[in-house]
């Protein structure tokens, strides 16, 4: 365009042009018009031809007639598709023609709204006169492309729209890719990418809109997916000699690439962002229009910009809705049993054998180690839950029924509830010991699982039981235990797993129980370590085991032992 | 915890259960015979509309209307069976409400869901429904900057079609009865304490929904028959199809796909909470007359005992009790998620 054809200036008009773009929620979309309007600023509207004439009707009128206020022309804008690209080409050189005073031109959507007053902006773009908004990143580098295509939006025919023909427009992907089939980008077009909304000057517009090749480019870009979000981006870097990549414009994607809205709570989030606008509102968000749209922005004082605040905030949320909290089941979240997270929230330390073995031993790991050790949590009377309690965290009740219905959520739930505490637990053959507990146990990366084998006996050794009246006990437990064991011998089992015979332990109790416990608690020095608790007396204990092998049932997981 | 089942399975399941949905929707069909129509309103095409049925809530009700006003319903359909404490009037008297009236058994239309299917069958297709009883007052992520029209534009947004929501029992420290809270009253300054993590759930495949049990009622009522304790999994609030009908209260839903609003992969999906104020002074008195009703479960006469229970006035209330604070907390303790919704 020719300098010689500006209009004369006309008095009162401030040097930013702003275009909207609109579909829905016309009436949001004047009001926002209107505070752009008020500030002097000229407003180009484009609304989609899919609006109806009755709305476009009430829109105009409830805009009304304003000395800085366009149409411009109607396309039917379907996401992703060329129309947008046209839409806003034909907008700003309505904006560029008719308003001589524009020297930068803003491109926002019709859910857009201020962040910040009209005047700082037109302060801040004043000082900054040549200089062009836009982010504008080279595909080789652009990091948050979703859906696979990247380099391929520039090198394929897209001839259906993704929106209305998924299946088929994949498809056709799929087919280009398998025979190589391809279009070159134009020389010397170097496709970049970014935010589909900026804030160009006069003199990059223009040099945009009137390129000498551009009926070339844009039947090029006609072709390309998602123009939108390259076209200015990709032409800018031929014609811009100052650059700024980034936009003005605030908006944060969900996981899916769609926008996330905003909503009247989070006003005080919005105005710590450094950007002057933001994208994209839930147009009922009354608190978030009136608050914005009136001078108070101006009136308060401002707000240290801490956009990484707002970066967290959102992003937090959508690491909770991919990865989810582990170790939580709940209504929304129930994974599938191969899912690579933790099955439990926290590491906790599984002792099977250690309580028979030694004096008290809960007594002294609590005392060392300064934490809460339950009893046998799966006992089959009751939950034995540390001090005897009847409800523990969570209000876990220590009901065996309860516990029983359901023992992997009962041990989830456990862990769930005493997150930050480490949970240790005493299990034998004699508990509650399903096979689906322990492959649950077993499997899970959280467990600490140390097992003393064969230690299920010394109770009834103890006990003075003479061996004939229990011999069908004992070889029951026995069979648990060795499944137990089978399990976490397993290839499967991914739990810190320790298993010894009484014998191999006994060589060296010290050594080995204070790498467990070590390893459980790894603040715990080695000096509190030292003072072992007391080993019970194993006397007469052979005899015992060699009448029971007499009687026919042979202790094979105390074979090794000899005293 | 979920363990896939086979694909052939799966066909096979939906096939069953294609079957049952239809036949849900005949019956409902035939039973809306049973209600009367005692009051009519309309609603604007956008509402969203609440689905009720009702018997003897005097202290609750206007509580119930305040709550879910201010979340943005726009209009509430109920059918009133046989009310005798004056509910019925307080109902016809409001300007947003139609009311229907039965007097047939609640038991023998599934629990008043054939009435409900029924009227949603009519009402609701196409729309966004809340399904509530009177003791519940539904929650969810941000509930008290956003209404519900927020949320359920969000939820269109990303092609969810429903919000699952855990039903939590509320109940306060001290006897059942021991501080009554007044017609029209908050409930929840009464009752403000809820078990954080004693629920249980299990994957059911024929519905492909989950069934959650636990809360106190299982800690003190059902703490030897733990499989009898109640289901806590709801869908309070659904996009209705008409091709959509309610199995088992509003537990679960057909089609099967209708249940799986829980995220599979790790994911949390976004969920709610039910606030359930059922412990209210007056269950104390009302137990022994539901008892002698025997409406509201299948075989009843096994529910004696939990009746018998709760018409002694316990405290449901232990050291282990958590009291409520808020959406926050909820989410915080595992038991709704904002799944997202930033």
């Amino acid at each position: 365009m020719n300098t010689a054809l500006r209009p004369a200036p006309a008095a009162g008009t401030s040097s930013l042009g702003i275009v909207m773009l609109c579909h829905t929620a016309l009436h949001r979309a004047a009001q926002v018009a209107r505070f752009w309007l008020a500030a002097d600023c000229p407003v180009v509207i484009h609304v989609d031809r899919a609006v109806s004439d009755a709305q476009m009707d009430a829109f105009r009128q409830d805009l009304g007639d304003h000395p800085l206020l366009r149409f411009s022309p109607r396309f039917r804008c379907e996401w992703g598709t060329w129309p947008i690209v046209a839409a806003t080409q034909a907008a700003s050189e309505q904006m560029l023609q008719e308003f001589a005073q524009v020297e930068h031109v803003l491109l926002t959507s019709g859910a857009c709204i201020p962040l910040r007053p009209a005047a700082e902006l037109l302060d801040w773009l004043d000082t900054r006169r040549d200089v062009d908004f836009i982010e504008s990143v080279s595909i080789e580098h652009a990091p948050w492309i979703k859906g696979g295509l990247s380099e391929e939006r520039f090198t394929l025919y897209f001839p259906l729209s993704w929106k209305r023909h998924k299946w088929a427009f994949d498809m056709l992907v799929d087919l280009q890719r398998r025979f190589g089939i391809g279009r070159d980008v134009p020389r010397p077009l170097q496709p970049h990418m970014g935010s589909q909304w900026w804030c160009l000057s006069r003199k990059t517009l223009q040099g945009i809109l009137n390129h000498p090749k551009r009926a070339r480019y844009d039947r090029y870009f006609k072709g390309t997916w998602i123009p939108d979000e390259s076209y200015f981006q990709t032409m800018v870097r031929m014609v811009s000699d100052r650059i700024e990549s980034r936009s003005l414009t605030l908006v944060k994607f969900d996981r899916n690439g769609r926008p996330n809205l905003f909503y009247d709570d989070h006003l005080q989030l919005l105005r710590r962002s450094d950007c002057f606008v933001a994208r994209k509102l839930w147009p009922d968000a009354q608190g978030l229009y009136d608050f914005f749209l009136s001078d108070q922005p101006a009136r308060e004082t401002p707000i240290d910009p801490q956009p990484a605040k707002i970066d967290r905030y959102f992003e937090l949320a959508a690491k909770q809705r991919s990865d989810g909290r582990a170790g939580l089941y709940m209504q929304s979240r129930f994974p599938l049993d191969d899912t690579a997270t933790a099955k439990t929230a926290a590491p906790y330390s599984v002792f099977c054998g250690f309580q028979q073995l030694f004096r008290n031993f809960d007594f002294w790991l609590g005392q060392t180690a300064n934490c809460r050790v339950h009893g046998h949590v799966f006992a089959p009377e009751k939950v034995e839950f540390h001090g005897g309690a009847k409800v523990y965290h969570g209000a876990i009740s220590n009901s065996a029924a309860l516990r029983d219905y359901n023992p992997r959520m009962f041990l989830a739930n456990l862990i769930w509830a005493t997150r930050g505490e480490r949970q240790c637990f005493s299990y034998n053959s004699r508990d509650t010991m399903t096979s689906d507990l322990n492959w649950f146990m077993a499997t899970d990366r959280n467990a600490q699982i140390s097992v003393i084998s064969g230690c299920f006996i010394l109770p009834l050794f103890r006990g003075e039981y003479k061996v004939d009246d229990v011999l069908g006990h004992i070889g029951w437990l026995q069979r648990r235990e060795q499944d137990f064991i089978a399990i976490l011998q397993s290839k499967w089992a991914a739990a810190d797993i320790r298993v010894w015979t009484l014998a191999e332990f006994l060589e060296d109790p010290q050594r080995y129980l204070s790498q467990t416990v070590g390893a459980a608690f790894p603040d715990v020095g080695p000096a509190a370590l030292t003072g072992l608790p007391e080993i019970l007396s194993l006397d007469g204990f052979d005899e015992y085991l060699a009448h029971l092998r007499n009687l026919g049932l042979p202790p094979v997981l105390l074979q090794d032992y000899k005293r | 915890m979920l363990t896939p089942i086979p694909l052939s399975q799966d066909r096979w399941f939906d096939f069953r259960m294609r079957w049952k949905r239809r036949r849900l929707r005949a019956r409902a069909i035939a039973k809306a015979r049973e209600l009367t129509v005692l009051k009519r309103g309309t609603w604007a095409r956008n509402d969203i509309l609440l689905f009720c049925t009702i018997r003897n809530e005097r202290e609750r009700i206007d509580w119930f209307l305040h709550h879910y006003r201010k979340l943005g319903v726009g209009h509430f359909l109920f059918v009133d069976n046989d009310s005798t404490d004056g509910t019925r009037q307080v109902l016809l008297d409001q300007t947003d409400t139609s009311v229907w009236g039965s007097s047939a058994s609640y038991k023998a239309s599934r629990f008043g869901m054939d009435w409900i299917n029924a009227l949603m069958l009519r009402y609701g297709s196409g729309r966004w429904c809340v399904v509530a009883d009177a003791d519940e007052l539904l929650i969810y992520p941000h509930w008290e900057t956003r209404p519900l029209g927020a949320l359920t534009d969000w939820l269109d947004s990303q092609g969810q079609q429903g919000l699952p929501a855990m039903m939590l029992d509320l109940y306060p420290k001290g006897p059942l009865d021991g501080v009554s809270c007044p017609a029209g009253a908050d409930p929840l300054q009464v009752l403000n304490w809820f078990d954080a993590g004693n629920y249980v759930i299990a994957h059911k495949p024929l519905l492909d929904c989950l069934l959650i049990q636990g809360g106190p009622r299982a800690r003190v009522f059902f703490r030897d028959t733990p499989n009898r304790a109640p289901t806590l999994t709801k869908l309070p609030l659904v996009k209705w199809s008409w091709h959509n009908a309610w199995v088992n209260s509003t537990h679960s839903l057909l089609p099967r796909a209708m249940n799986r609003f829980y995220d599979r992969t790790g994911g949390e999906a976004i969920a709610g909470a039910l606030l359930h104020t059922k412990f209210l002074h007056s269950i104390v008195e009302k137990a022994p007359i539901e008892k002698a009703r025997a409406q509201h479960f299948g075989n009843a006469a096994v529910f004696d005992n939990y009746y018998d229970a709760v018409a002694q006035a316990p405290d449901l209330w232990c050291e282990a009790s958590t009291q409520f604070e808020g959406w926050q907390q909820l989410e915080q303790l595992g038991l709704l998620s904002r799944g997202g919704w930033a």
